[in-house]
């Protein structure tokens, strides 16, 4: 017999859990869900939206009650559970209905804090909470005039704009001088006043109510100083307290909220909380993105695979009032030990104010425009150095060179046709009709259905700017925690170090000991398994080219047309008339049409059947030219200039260093595709400030410049030192690829690596430790006596036929 | 039926991997899984036609190279959300010998 869920509380947290456990086991309960409201889930944040007409009640149900039925769960709509019977195991509910439980999730939620003075039970006097009290608030505004709204918070604020949204006269009564003073600063608040006045809005601030007057339904606001409003409907928004009164009869301990784990449990290990009601480590969240987080630990303990352990989450604000940009994440008050980073501009409303301890962002407010919001709060959550771009950071990540969308950025002023992903041709209004229509909350569901940001990844930031507003709040996972794909909750970096720890050397054993969801992966977390394994034991060729994408297992780069290119190597962009008349001979010989001159200074050759490869690769390889691993996640080119040889203004031998270089790193895998440059002299004609690794030859040595980037979006390189010799050259090339072998994420660039772990990470390792350099660049020289091998010459001998050849041919 | 015809024997497809059957009426694709499961599809994705054979074989499924999209072993058809189907041909195994019928499975266009 299968064992019996019941959820107290039909509201986002508690089927968000409902969720997550039948993702990953839907046999193992019966599942019961009890829900005061009479409403399937539906998003309690985007309340304000339907207040304020922007939305309808039932755009924004998550849960129809076909998805009930359809899942097999159980609702008792309307009905509220009184008590918890733990003994007896069972919970009993108002109108006398009964349930058994082996296992209780509680999810009651919050409740509205109603300000204790008298006449706080008139009629009209409401808070704002759930769908009853929006259509009471809309009712009341088609009746009457004067609304007061007390409470100058997130929560109060929104539903004061819907109020006058309706036509009413809104007078917000806050108790202390500046609004949201927990999301924002003096500043920031006094602009949010000023502009929410524009629009119509009334405030009083410093003013404690007394109390609320009339006869049977509400007339009159009075305070402290003896002073009164007006008043027809009295909304209380002053803050919520966790609902635990169920929990708290139950004899369950609880603070203030209902002490939980970090597997969500309370101290009866049989009853699980999540949500708004649960208090774990000392907080109470009131915010949504928590509850995601938690719903999806809950779920995988109560699925009883008990893996994953819920660490709290740093939580960020945005308001939802059509036109107002707002957001706050973290501390951003500071003290004596922090440095404050302001932009103000008054004539364009806009603020920005980022808090830094250690050049590490401890919180930020922005007002006015808030497209860089994510951005900051991805660097703040994954404790970013910030220190090699900080004089940039206020201006926004626009400034670190996004040459494809430095502009006109803010998600909300696009029109609906506006594109944001130009790879696949995805339009805003399609991304949000996506969103709405199939409610999703996640950037990968969002790739999924639309395609956006699943091919360059260019977009993924204007895409999550677009979720967070057309959602109302910000679902992210923190970088360095999201999972590597559907197949499993862990990260990249889990993975690598559970490989370095335990020393596993297949996929299949990374994926059984690390509890894969499925039998062997996918087309994501293949591939990063593989290469991980590769770049961890070299010399154990544990290579398997099943979980090679199809590029890296032909050794050709497939075009769109199925056909295949050929690009072999040519060492530091030099060639001799004996390699060009092969190269053109082979062009005759298999009819290429296309023969381009590559950006990385060789020859390609566009056209070839699958079949011809090996044949190509033979003539090829007899006039002395191996493969240039154009197509792979690996060392491509090294671009020289001629240097002193020809160059009047030459300095160095920048051509032969480039040869060097190239003899010495091709062949290696790495997490993404590599390129090196060389220039004579800081006229840099080899463009090496683009590069990942590029030298600039002085007249006094050399610069070693790293993380440059030329693609999607451009970043020019970091300067990481001055060496005197080639020697050094060599060595710390060799040092710093090994290090981006070693921790950088697979498909992840040296350029956004960099800014992940910050410049100071690879200083330290390659110039303060240089013991740790000499390691590193021998641990890449071992490695690389593995992986000198021509794939092409080998598959020429007739290596890997079944991969060239059909297995039979008909006709 | 008697269009069954004899294209190889399994160990001829790496596990987890594919080979092409040639035709002039287009290719088929013949996979292999873990499981040693034998599927057969034509070789051409619904999306954008990118060839199949070359993708990455998961569970029951194939990865296409061109844009990742996933296409079901057993039927061809591609996997939620995205719409579309590649013809499944018929395979029986006769002990190690892999047997294709030609005739595709009725119910997509894409043949």
């Amino acid at each position: 017999m299968k064992e019996k869920l019941v959820v107290i509380g039909n509201g986002m947290a508690g089927i968000r859990t409902v969720e997550e456990l039948l993702k990953i086991d839907s046999e193992r309960y019966d599942i019961t869900v009890f829900g005061a409201e009479p409403y399937g889930n539906y998003n309690r944040i985007m309340l304000s939206p339907v207040l304020a007409g922007d939305k309808t009640i039932d755009e924004i149900i998550l849960n129809d009650e076909q998805w009930y039925i359809d899942n097999n769960v159980s609702l008792h709509k309307g009905k509220e559970v009184t008590s918890i019977d733990r003994a007896g195991r069972k919970v009993i509910a108002d109108d006398g209905t009964e349930e058994s439980y082996d296992r209780l999730l509680i999810a009651t939620g919050s409740d509205p804090f109603i300000i204790p003075v008298p006449g706080n039970d008139l009629e009209g006097v409401i808070s704002f909470r759930d769908i009853k009290d929006v259509d009471a608030m809309i009712a009341a505004a088609k009746e009457h005039k004067h609304a007061v709204v007390i409470g100058g918070g997130l929560l109060g604020l929104e539903a004061a704009n819907g109020l006058m949204q309706q036509g009413m006269s809104v007078t917000v009564v806050h108790l202390i001088d500046k609004l949201m003073e927990r999301q924002m600063d003096g500043p920031a608040a006094a602009m949010l006043k000023e502009s929410l006045e524009e629009r119509g809005l009334h405030f009083l601030m410093e003013a404690q109510t007394e109390s609320i007057v009339g006869k049977d339904r509400v007339e009159k606001v009075r305070f402290k100083d003896g002073s009164e409003i007006y008043a027809d409907l009295v909304v209380m928004a002053v803050g919520i307290k966790p609902n635990m009164k169920l929990a708290k009869e139950a004899g369950i301990h609880c603070e203030r909220g209902i002490v939980v784990n970090d597997t969500l449990q309370t101290y009866d290990p049989t009853i699980y909380s999540v949500g708004e009601c649960a208090q774990h480590r000392g907080i109470a969240y009131g915010l949504v993105a928590p509850l995601f987080e938690m719903a999806k630990v809950c779920a995988n303990h109560l699925a009883k695979m008990g893996i994953s352990r819920y660490e709290g989450t740093m939580t960020s604000t945005k308001l939802k009032v059509t036109g107002i940009d707002l957001f706050s994440a973290g501390d951003f008050t500071g003290d004596e030990t922090t440095d404050e980073l302001v932009f103000q501009d008054k004539a364009r409303g806009v603020y920005r104010k980022i808090v830094v301890k250690d050049n590490k962002i401890l919180g930020a407010v922005m007002y006015g425009d808030t497209i860089d919001g994510t951005w900051y709060f991805d660097l703040m959550r994954d404790g970013t150095d910030i220190s090699e771009f900080r004089e940039n950071l206020l201006f926004g990540q626009a400034h670190l060179g996004d040459s494809g969308h430095g502009d006109d950025n803010r998600v909300a002023a696009m029109s609906d046709n506006a594109e944001i992903c130009g790879c696949n041709g995805v339009t805003k209004g399609e991304i949000v009709n996506a969103i709405t229509v199939n409610k999703i909350f996640t950037l990968d569901e969002v790739r999924a259905h639309t395609k956006a940001s699943s091919s360059c990844g260019s977009c993924t930031g204007l895409v999550e700017s677009l979720m967070s507003y057309t959602l109302g709040g910000d679902y992210s996972t923190a970088p360095h925690l999201k999972p590597i794909c559907g197949c499993t909750d862990k990260s990249h970096d889990h993975v690598r170090a559970a490989i370095e720890e335990n020393g596993y050397k297949s996929i299949h054993t990374v994926m059984e000991a690390m509890e894969w969801k499925t039998p062997d992966g996918c087309s994501k977390c293949r591939p990063a398994i593989n290469y991980y394994l590769v770049c961890k034991f070299p010399e154990l060729n544990l290579d398997d080219s099943q979980s090679r994408f199809i590029n890296e297992r032909a050794h050709a780069n497939i075009q769109g047309d199925g056909t295949y290119s050929v690009i072999p190597r040519m060492w530091g962009g030099m060639t001799t008339p004996q390699e060009l008349r092969a190269v053109a001979d082979a062009a005759e010989k298999y009819n290429i049409d296309t023969v381009h001159v590559t950006g990385g200074q060789r020859i390609g050759l566009y056209g070839l059947k699958k079949d011809e490869l090996p044949a190509i690769w033979d003539d090829l390889n007899n006039a002395g030219m191996v493969s240039g691993h154009a197509y792979g996640k690996a060392l491509r080119t090294v671009k020289t200039c001629v240097g002193k040889e020809w160059c009047r203004f030459g300095t160095q031998d920048s051509t032969g260093l480039g040869i060097k270089l190239e003899k010495m790193s091709w062949g290696s895998w790495m997490p993404h595709k590599f390129k090196m440059a060389a220039s004579g002299c800081p006229r840099n004609c080899a463009e090496a400030t683009i590069k990942d690794y590029g030298v600039v030859c002085v007249d006094s040595g050399y610069e070693i410049h790293v993380g440059g980037n030329g693609g999607i979006k451009v970043r020019a390189t970091d300067l990481l030192c001055n060496v005197d010799t080639e020697e050094e050259v060599l060595e710390y090339s060799a040092a710093y690829i090994q290090l981006y072998r070693e921790e950088a994420h697979y498909l992840e660039r040296t350029a956004p690596w960099i800014e992940r772990v910050g410049l100071n990470h690879i200083k330290e390792a390659l110039i303060d430790n240089p013991e740790k350099r000499k390691e590193l660049a021998e641990r890449f020289n071992f490695s690389q006596t593995f992986m000198q091998d021509d794939p092409w010459q080998e598959r020429a001998k007739g290596g890997e036929a079944h991969e060239f050849t059909p297995i039979k041919v008909i006709g | 039926m008697s269009d069954w015809i004899e294209v190889g024997v399994l160990n001829d497809i790496p596990k987890l991997g594919a080979r092409v059957v040639s035709r002039e009426e287009g290719d088929i694709a013949v996979f292999r899984t873990a499981e040693d499961k034998v599927f057969a599809l034509r070789d051409k994705c619904p999306h954008k036609g990118g060839q199949l054979s070359q993708g990455i074989v998961h569970g029951d499924r194939v990865a296409c190279p061109l844009h990742d999209w996933k296409i079901g072993l057993d039927n061809g058809v591609a996997v939620a959300p995205d719409e579309g189907c590649a013809a499944s041909f018929p395979i029986k195994m006769e002990g190690e010998k892999i047997m294709l019928s030609l005739t595709p499975v009725e119910g997509c266009p894409n043949k």
